[in-house]
């Protein structure tokens, strides 16, 4: 974009750069927004099938489709209260910290091959630090309430995300390790082909690291069965318990964020990203090359993949929500401490022996040899490998393909 | 254990509890000496041949007649009675303890008369206590916390007396 | 020496002082059950004191007894338990009927099983649902409203009232039944039998709810028993007690003939009259989970009674008879008659001094009994096994504060 800004239009390049990323951002906010509306819509939907009730159904017309911007409306309409005690700074900005760091994570968040906000080399590394800042809006939140059950709440949520980090950490370094890589287009374009070459089904110990990074990541964005941090049948509401209008649908809204993102993440990392699992652009013989329209079908394609399955996996926390009963803090931290843990360790020292013994998989040859890109079109002639090797240094995509 | 049997050993266990007794009454009571409720329900929880081990119920009923021309005719002098009902989960049987008392201690109005907790017997008893105290107005010595429960704390009067007058304000709330 | 003492490492744990808490947990709270005040003594999540705080709900009924004749009073025990509103009504009727030494007719006696236990069926749905929502489950609450549903839509068919009902009345009932109810009747315990299995998979066997409630909130037998406690919390405790079976002759009269067996743990083992789940590891006699799975067990026990009491109805010839007229004269004397109602053992003890109007009502509320356990049951816990005790007592404000 910032190409063609430059040198198409001839704008300076300040200008170029600053423009580029008020669009980047512009619709990284809108899909956040937008995404947080159509899955709280979703969410009551879902739960009202799960229990037997129908949900909103004539909002907008038919299947209550509308429900969240109605929703919307009301919260904005609603009276801004501000408990007396409260200290008035930090309680108008725990909303916003909260929103801003679950914002900024998806600006590392490819949607499809290049499809993102920027690049980074180090993008798994950004999304998962930035999204443990969401924290500090909850301890904010529940610090400057001004309210006990806040307080609890605050205090619950710092002990269990920061305990929840260690595992998911160990959990995300494993798809690096694999791939070489910690960026996450990568990784996702290192599981291209058939959906045996996802991570995932890489070896015995991804498949297990990958229901450890679904337990803790369902932990580390407080959705039931962990969510502590605003347990309503303890704490009233926890940390948003002084909440109103909305300030309260910032939280709401970053919180459905979070679930996308890292639903997105787990797709990134063990489900092939945008690499459906079956290579259709492949087989109809598809490449960077064929046609001007194929770059664009093709990312469309992987667009459409990514959100199918980062939906499912939100759908899924949804389903596991509306199902079990709410753990107990200290059940909750030796499920963290005593099970996530130490299984992410040995796994991801599994995964580890697993590479420098076994590269080409169990059986030589069948499965994929590490580093090779499978999808055609990323070698194909006039494709991006084909271009010389950009000076970047998170092009080492290009730089593996034979 | 046939009823006889059982009252003459209470006896023999606590003399000079026993006052009055009516063991052909729909529910056989026996009726206890105001002092001696603690001492009673005492034996009877623990060392007694059937353990009544389970307290359910502490009522206090007022006996006073406020309209003048029906008091003039009623058989009994205006006082305060106290009922127990009391199980024994083993024999899965009941009884009932009767205690009479003076509605006003030494007849001065406000000073509450006075009957031994059976709290150190059964710890269930500390609840229905506070209650027959704050709606009734019967003063249980030896209660570790005894105070309103029903009614606010600064409640005034005890509603379940027959001569309780429903306060016409509380805190600015019309009462009547 | 001043210096030393500054350097003691240990001096740190003087200046970092933790403070106790005072939290109200109500009047106003998610899972009270009503207007319940605790006030929590706490120190970080561990409660060390509970103080129940009760009364927000004291309607004086006794006061009002006084005023009304036996059959006036009625509407006003639908208002105590007004989630088992039958047994409220039944328990009264009974108690005016002994001392008026009346017996209903036979057809009124089984119809009075019948909507009894239907009562507790609907009732124990409710204490298994908010159960349910205490531990932060959502979906068990609808899934037992749902069938609760069903149960009051019968009783609005036999006496034109969904909550507050006073159906059954002294002398008998209010009026019989309509044509075809005991077909519907019977259409439901079908539908419903398996059902039960449902809330046996989402709670009564999900690993949470165990974790949760297993060796929670532990009542041993004799502090059951000594504080007076009734009905499933005391049956979960081991203590072999049911009135249908132990109470007065009155009352027993009542289900002559019907054949039940008591739930409750005997010889290490609940009765094995139907398919129930095994007990869990981990779990104590005398915990939540136990005083749980009892209601669970009087669910179906209750819907045996309910078959045998609609064949024995329909066996019968002729009418239920004449309820007793409004102002019909009592005998002077006293009555005390407990009835097992679903939340424990109901009593009401009359005195009369030979008029219509009692000269003092007095209710025996279970709850009250139950519910002033809970400071010994929660000594030491987590805040959030708060809920989790309080709602395994099962406790009815309306009837705690009458």
């Amino acid at each position: 974009m910032v190409d063609f800004l430059t040198s198409t239009i001839g704008l300076s390049g300040w200008l170029a750069w600053t423009l580029a990323a008020t669009v980047s951002a512009v619709l990284i906010l809108n899909v956040i927004a937008g995404g947080a509306l159509v899955f709280i819509w979703a969410e009551r939907k879902v739960s009202a099938r799960i229990q037997d009730r129908l949900g909103p159904t004539r909002t907008g017309g038919r299947f209550g489709w509308l429900q969240s911007l109605a929703d919307g409306i009301k919260l904005l309409a609603k009276e801004d209260l501000m408990p007396e005690g409260a200290d008035g700074m930090l309680f108008r900005l725990a909303p916003y910290v909260s929103f801003c760091a679950s914002f900024c994570a998806f600006i590392a968040l490819p949607f499809a091959f290049d499809v993102v906000g920027q690049r980074l080399n180090v993008a798994v590394f950004f999304v998962v630090a930035v999204l443990g800042l969401e924290v500090f809006g909850v301890i904010l939140a529940g610090y400057a309430s001004a309210s006990k059950w806040s307080l609890f709440g605050a205090m619950r949520e710092a002990a269990q995300v920061v305990s929840y980090e260690v595992p998911l950490g160990m959990c995300v370094v494993v798809p690096v390790m694999l791939a070489g890589s910690m960026d996450m287009v990568t990784i996702a374009e290192k599981q291209a082909g058939w959906f045996w070459n996802w991570y995932v089904f890489h070896d015995p110990f991804t498949f297990v690291i990958f229901w450890v990074y679904v337990t803790c990541a369902v932990a580390s964005v407080n959705r039931a069965p962990f969510d502590l941090a605003e347990a309503e049948s303890e704490l009233v509401a926890g940390f948003h318990t002084e909440y109103s209008g909305l300030r309260w649908s910032y939280f709401f809204m970053a919180e459905y964020g979070s679930m996308f993102l890292v639903s997105a993440m787990a797709a990134v990392l063990f489900l092939g990203g945008w690499n459906g699992p079956i290579p259709v652009a492949t087989l109809l013989g598809f490449s960077e090359g064929t046609g001007d329209t194929a770059p664009y079908l093709i990312r469309l394609l992987g667009l459409a993949n990514l959100v199918g399955k980062a939906s499912l996996g939100v759908i899924i926390m949804m389903w596991i929500r509306w199902t079990l009963p709410r753990l107990r803090i200290d059940q909750v931290m030796t499920t963290c401490l005593k099970y996530c843990t130490p299984i992410a360790a040995v796994m991801f020292a599994g995964a580890m022996l697993w590479q420098i013994g076994l590269p080409g998989g169990l059986i030589p040859g069948a499965g994929r040899p590490g580093g090779e890109i499978r999808e055609g079109w990323l070698e194909g002639p006039g494709g991006r490998a084909a271009a010389p090797p950009a000076a970047d240094e998170s092009r080492d995509v290009a730089r593996v393909a034979p | 254990m046939r009823g006889p049997a059982f009252l003459q050993q209470l006896q023999e266990a606590v003399p000079d509890a026993v006052v009055g007794d009516n063991l052909t009454a729909l529910d056989p009571w026996i009726e206890i000496a105001a002092g001696k409720v603690a001492e009673v329900c005492r034996w009877l929880a623990k060392s007694s041949p059937v353990r009544f081990d389970s307290l359910q119920c502490i009522t206090a009923v007022d006996w006073l007649e406020v309209d003048p021309k029906k008091a003039a005719k009623a058989s009994w002098e205006p006082h305060t009675e106290l009922v127990y009902h009391l199980w024994s989960t083993p024999a899965k049987a009941s009884l009932v303890l009767k205690c009479k008392l003076p509605r006003w201690k030494n007849d001065v109005p406000g000073d509450l008369p006075e009957v031994p907790s059976v709290t150190g017997v059964w710890r269930g008893a500390d609840w229905h206590e506070r209650e027959v105290y704050d709606l009734s107005g019967v003063w249980f010595t030896g209660h570790p916390d005894l105070r309103r429960i029903l009614c606010p704390e600064d409640w005034e009067g005890y509603p379940l007396r027959k001569d309780y007058e429903q306060p016409l304000d509380y805190h600015g709330i019309r009462g009547r | 020496m001043a210096n030393a003492i500054e350097d003691d490492p240990r001096i740190i744990e003087f200046d970092v002082r933790t403070d106790e808490m005072l939290v109200n947990m109500g009047p106003q709270h998610p899972s009270t059950h009503g207007v319940l005040r605790l006030v929590l003594r706490t120190d970080g999540e561990i409660v060390s004191e509970v103080e129940p705080h009760i009364g927000y709900l004291h309607r004086c009924a006794e006061k009002i007894g006084e005023n009304l004749t036996h059959r006036q009073w009625i509407p006003y025990t639908d208002r105590m338990d007004y989630l088992a509103a039958m047994n409220m009504n039944l328990g009264w009727s009974l108690a005016v009927e002994k001392l008026m030494k009346y017996e209903v007719s036979e057809k009124a006696r089984h119809l009075r099983v019948l909507i009894a236990e239907l009562g507790r069926i609907a009732s124990h749905l409710v204490g298994m649902g908010a159960y349910g929502l205490d531990l932060g489950t959502f979906s068990p609450f609808l899934y037992a409203f749902r069938e609760r549903e069903k149960i009051l839509d019968l009783f609005e068919e036999a006496c034109g009232a969904r909550l507050t009902y006073s159906y059954i009345t002294i002398g008998g009932l209010t009026a019989d039944l309509p044509p075809g109810w005991l077909q519907r009747c019977e259409a439901f315990l079908d539908q419903f039998e398996p059902i039960i299995q449902e809330y046996h998979t989402l709670l009564t066997t999900n690993a949470i709810f165990v974790k949760r409630t297993a060796g929670v909130g532990v009542l041993s037998r004799d502090m059951a028993i000594e504080y007076g406690c009734s009905g499933p919390v005391l049956r979960g405790s081991g203590v072999d007690q049911d009135l249908r079976r132990d109470g007065e002759a009155i009352y027993t009269a009542m289900y002559d003939g019907y054949a039940f067996e008591v739930a409750v743990q005997k010889d290490g083992h609940y009765p094995r009259d139907h398919e129930y789940p095994a007990v869990p590891a981990g779990t104590v006699l005398g915990d939540c989970w136990h005083r749980f799975f009892v209601r669970m067990l009087e669910v179906v026990q209750s819907m045996d009674l309910v078959r045998q009491s609609i064949d024995r109805y329909s066996a019968c010839k002729g009418t239920i008879g004449e309820p007793l007229k409004l102002a019909e004269k009592m005998p002077a004397g006293d009555a005390y008659l407990e009835t097992e109602c679903p939340k424990g053992q109901m009593g009401f003890y009359l005195v009369s001094d030979g008029s219509a109007k009692p000269w003092r009502v007095r209710a025996r509320s279970s709850s009250f009994s139950n519910l002033a356990v809970t400071p010994e049951l929660c000594r030491g816990c987590l805040i959030a096994d708060v809920p989790a005790v309080v709602g395994s007592l099962d406790i009815v404000m309306g009837e705690i504060d009458r």
